[in-house]
């Protein structure tokens, strides 16, 4: 078989590759947002140590980090609509990455707020501090200067895991790239086009985090 | 105040007592840190507390402090019970409510300064004042920048932690502290986590304190010199037990006991 790569093709596919792109964008957006909004919730019930609640928390944690993301997704999108529940596919998608990534945030929140020395709450308890106000500026705040830099992996992490959404039909990126090379039974330039984007995404935003991760760890 | 209630053995706290410790034990597991204690802190009252590493000072501030929960026994702070309450002239143990109000006579200064990282030296202050005292925000700036001021910090009002020495911290703690108009300060080994050179700053803060304010104190220190300045009455822990206890020319010049002679031969030896 003898391929030659074809630039004016190539660059055909980006204005639908773009297109695709800002659904990956959205769902990298929302997913995150859930997943650091569930992620706080799980790590607090643990926390909270509420005899059967925090035990059902837990298991549900390791339920979410023991099972398969894509299993996750079609148990969201092919099979709970028979029980009623139908979504869009996007919002679908948002939701089973919201989920599966909150089980690992709640576990970066769980060491942030464990990594906070003793002596805080001591001086907080000593001083008499609301405990509302003890969790919200003085052990949160403190926590997540231990979280953000792991939090920005993640990020970046669902921003590329989010091509599994194709998988439910969701038209992200990687949905794009594959409608393009069904039609056209052309693989290497969407493919390969798609994979760029990806890359000139995750690439500078990955030295980003790192430069955060220094900045954190120096002070 | 609550009358003096017989309790346990028909022993009665003594009614002058701000900081009332009765039969006080303490254990972590099988460990007895504290071993029935009795120990009474008069209003005004500056207390030294020495005794080797490991014979309980420090938990004793934590027991004052209502850090830690006894095992047994009663403490009584400013005429409320830490871990009682009184329901129909009896006694019943009770939780956090009730110890989050008898915390509020007494404040602490920590070995390791424990001031918040990600605040500065004022919001260290202001902190309290706004939100357990509920005073607004121009206020509780007047009265963190005089507190600051009384310890020599008035031009390190924006400071973080990181960017003060460890003298320059721990005074922040003191401010912080002296916010609250605690009726009783806590002081656990203040001066062990410093260098040399900055433990004086430290310790003439206190001694300042200690001679023009009525605050009772209460101190965990390996300073004899210092302790014998400002305290009125010094005791000596050793195994969870007061082995001495006295006037300080008494106890840290002509101690009786062998175990108070031994420990004060080897702290001057340092």
């Amino acid at each position: 078989m003898n391929f030659q790569w074809d630039w004016g093709f190539a660059l055909q596919t980006l204005p639908t590759l773009f297109q695709g792109l800002i659904f990956t964008l959205e769902a990298t957006f929302f997913g995150s947002a859930l997943a650091f909004a569930l992620g706080l919730i799980w790590a607090l019930a643990r926390l909270a140590d509420v005899p059967v609640a925090s035990q059902i928390v837990r298991l549900w944690v390791e339920f979410v980090r023991g099972t398969p993301l894509l299993i996750q997704l079609y148990f969201l999108f092919f099979i709970f609509p028979s029980y009623g529940v139908t979504l869009p596919a996007l919002e679908t998608g948002m939701i089973g990455l919201g989920i599966y990534y909150s089980a690992y945030a709640s576990e970066v929140y769980r060491a942030g707020i464990e990594g906070v020395p003793q002596g805080q709450w001591e001086a907080s308890l000593a001083l008499g501090l609301p405990l509302r106000r003890v969790w919200g500026r003085i052990v949160l705040p403190q926590a997540m200067r231990f979280a953000i830099p792991v939090f920005g992996t993640y990020v970046i992490s669902m921003f590329k895991e989010s091509a599994i959404l194709s998988t439910i039909s969701v038209l992200e990126l990687m949905g794009q790239a594959n409608i393009i090379s069904a039609e056209t039974a052309r693989y290497v330039e969407p493919l390969s086009m798609a994979a760029l984007i990806f890359l000139c995404i995750s690439y500078p935003a990955s030295r980003l985090v790192r430069l955060l991760e220094a900045r954190t760890g120096a002070s | 105040m609550p009358p003096d209630k017989p309790i346990s053995d028909g022993t009665v706290i003594p009614d002058d007592a701000l900081l009332a410790m009765h039969d006080v034990t303490m254990q972590y597991g099988a460990r007895t840190v504290i071993d029935s204690i009795r120990l009474s802190v008069k209003a005004r009252e500056k207390l030294a507390i020495i005794g080797p590493s490991g014979s309980g000072k420090t938990t004793i501030l934590r027991l004052a402090m209502g850090l830690e929960r006894p095992t047994a026994g009663f403490i009584r702070i400013d005429g409320q019970y830490m871990w009682h309450a009184e329901r129909n002239g009896t006694l019943v143990t009770s939780g956090e409510q009730q110890a989050r109000r008898a915390r509020r006579a007494v404040g602490m200064v920590f070995q390791q300064f424990n001031l918040f990282p990600h605040m500065s030296a004022l919001q260290n202050v202001t902190e309290p004042l706004v939100h357990v005292l509920r005073v607004n925000k121009q206020e509780a700036y007047d009265r963190a920048t005089d507190l600051l001021s009384r310890v020599g910090l008035a031009t390190h009002l924006d400071h973080r932690p990181a960017q003060l020495s460890g003298g320059q911290q721990q005074r922040v703690a003191i401010a912080r502290s002296l916010a609250l108009r605690p009726k009783l300060m806590l002081f656990d080994e203040v001066t062990s986590a410093l260098d040399p050179e900055l433990v004086g700053e430290v310790l003439n803060v206190i001694r300042d304190l200690a001679h023009t304010t009525s605050m009772a104190m209460m101190i965990v220190t390996h300073e004899i010199t210092f302790a014998a300045d400002i305290a009125d009455r010094v005791i000596v822990f050793d195994h969870g037990r007061v082995v001495e206890e006295g006037a300080p020319e008494i106890v840290l010049r002509h101690p009786q006991s062998p175990r108070t002679q031994q420990f004060l031969k080897a702290i001057l030896e340092r």
